[in-house]
């Protein structure tokens, strides 16, 4: 299995889903945090239209779906801040829209889409080098984000109202932090695809959230997390694919490595139920 | 410009088509420390809310410390209802009372002045060896100190409280209200409550809203200003502690 380390088209996909490990674990660490992972999981899924408008205009999918991410982001962060009934319906709108709207342009695209299905349920061997570059770019924007404004960030997922009612930009807040959402999503789209994005944005942090008590340390430990399943999950689609000629997409068997890490973390004594019993806590 | 510390003329708010605030006349002397009683719907909330500028009067004006109130947001504290929150958030008790001195848009982290404000509304709230601990691992009562922290973090000239002892029990309510108190004679305080006994021994004067508001310049409570508050005929008894029934009236 390990040969696979030597073979480039295996060293670019290890190498993009490493660099998506700090996108996702960094901001899925506020989307757990701030229990959004549904308005998180529209933008996901919106993104595919984005894919579409991508190889329709004849531009890298990837650059289409950070920009239909990103006005996907505004929607339904201005619809959390303005809209008090409803907003379920809203996200299922924006979730199902984006997927029309990909499967529509293209199906106007002309000619064989070769690498679409890697864009659902990600892939092992159409990542370009190119493909790694943005990825890296996208990280080096969240991490300068989040050393510029973590304060405000935690601030709105601790208390939105008491951001609000202290004079914090709260609604301007939301919004990057949801686009910077949507810009991660774009990172995870070559490894595990928009369907199961959303569910490496989340279960690694929820993961997490269990055992440390700060956002930068949920936010560390959710990358190496995130960092081990895309890991675990590239190197047993290799192994599945070289031992019984089975061709299964690196994106499933992350989500369930992710998934058999979050459940067996259930199975073990909660930080603060240890914390709490450790301590003595005054009336 | 005006010299108290928050004055309402002729305050409206009408929410979703209904009106919320109806004519509302306050005026709020520098240091004074008053209770804002009425029953639930009747529009303590909002009205805090529209001091704090969450809520923009459809009528009339309001004034807090001479400016509008977003702008002066930052010489006030604001200690919201404990249930506003997610409790399995992880977060030390320091940065949640550190909270409080963002109060605008910010790059970057904290200076020593802001650790400085930190440690003094720890201090001030007795909860300075907890500064590490996560919030998820405290008591009730721990939790609405963390958050009076946070609005006094900003050293604020006007402290608002919406109902601060509502999940508490009595005895840890007794040493929140003992802290306002305390708090009273160092700012302007303004609290929201439902707790009687505790307005009757603590505040200097008790405003009762219910849609419109009537001002008693003195904490008495009386059975006539709780009917004028809640709408229907109360009963005010005494034993040891007071508190409120409701007196027979039509339509019970």
């Amino acid at each position: 299995m390990w040969e696979a380390l030597s073979l480039p088209f295996f060293q670019r996909v290890l190498i993009a889903g490493l660099l998506a490990s700090v996108a996702c674990g960094v901001i899925g660490s506020y989307v757990v945090s701030k229990r959004i992972a549904s308005l998180t999981g529209g933008l996901s899924h919106a993104a595919f239209g984005g894919v579409g408008l991508g190889y329709w205009a004849g531009l890298s999918p990837l650059i289409g779906a950070a920009g239909f991410g990103l006005v996907a982001s505004m929607i339904i962060g201005m619809a959390h801040r303005k809209v008090r009934s409803g907003l379920d319906i809203l996200i299922a709108m924006v979730w199902s829209v984006g997927m029309a709207l990909g499967i529509i342009f293209i199906a106007l695209t002309p000619g064989y889409v070769p690498d679409l299905m890697s864009y659902l349920f990600g892939s092992l061997l159409f990542v370009s080098w190119a493909d790694v570059g943005l990825v890296a770019i996208v990280d080096v924007i969240i991490l300068s984000a989040v050393f510029l404004f973590h304060p405000l960030f935690e601030t709105i997922c601790f208390d939105e109202e008491y951001a609000e009612a202290s004079g914090m930009p709260a609604g301007p807040t939301l919004l990057t932090l949801l686009g910077l959402a949507s810009l991660a999503i774009v990172t995870l789209l070559r490894v595990v695809g928009v369907i199961l994005a959303i569910a490496l944005l989340t279960m690694p942090a929820a993961t997490a959230r269990r055992w440390v008590g700060t956002l930068p340390a949920m936010m560390v430990l959710s990358v190496g997390l995130c960092a081990a399943s895309i890991a675990g999950g590239l190197f047993l689609s290799y192994g599945i694919s070289g031992a019984w000629g089975l061709s299964i997409p690196p994106g499933p068997l992350i989500i369930l490595i992710a998934t058999i890490t979050y459940v067996s973390s259930i199975a073990l004594p909660h930080r603060r139920h240890a914390e709490t019993n450790g301590n003595t806590l005054r009336a | 410009m005006t010299d108290f510390a928050v004055e309402l003329k002729a305050l409206s708010v009408n929410l979703g088509g209904q009106t919320v605030l109806d004519r509302v006349d306050l005026s709020v002397n520098p240091g004074e420390y008053l209770a804002i009683l009425g029953p639930n719907g009747g529009g303590k909330s909002t009205l805090l809310k529209v001091i704090l500028g969450l809520h923009r009067p459809s009528s009339g004006e309001a004034q807090v410390l001479g400016q509008s109130p977003r702008q002066a947001r930052r010489k006030v504290g604001y200690v919201p209802q404990q249930s506003a929150f997610d409790l399995d958030f992880p977060i030390r008790v320091s940065e949640v009372v550190r909270m409080g001195r963002l109060d605008s848009f910010r790059v970057g982290g904290f200076n020593q002045d802001d650790r400085l404000a930190v440690d003094e509304a720890l201090d001030r709230v007795e909860l300075r060896d907890l500064s590490l601990a996560p919030v998820g691992a405290l008591s009730g009562g721990e939790v609405q100190r963390v958050l009076i922290a946070r609005a006094l973090a900003r050293r604020p000239q006007l402290l608002l409280l919406d109902e601060p002892t509502s999940s508490l029990d009595e005895r840890i309510g007794h040493s929140i209200w003992d802290l306002f108190d305390e708090l009273s004679q160092e700012m302007t305080v303004m609290i929201v409550s439902h707790d009687m006994g505790a307005v009757a021994r603590s505040v200097g004067s008790v405003a009762c809203l219910n849609q419109q508001l009537h001002m008693h310049p003195s904490k008495e409570l009386t059975s006539e200003i709780l009917e004028a508050a809640y709408g229907c005929p109360i009963d005010l008894l005494a034993h040891g502690h007071p508190h409120r029934v409701l007196a027979d009236h039509e339509g019970t």
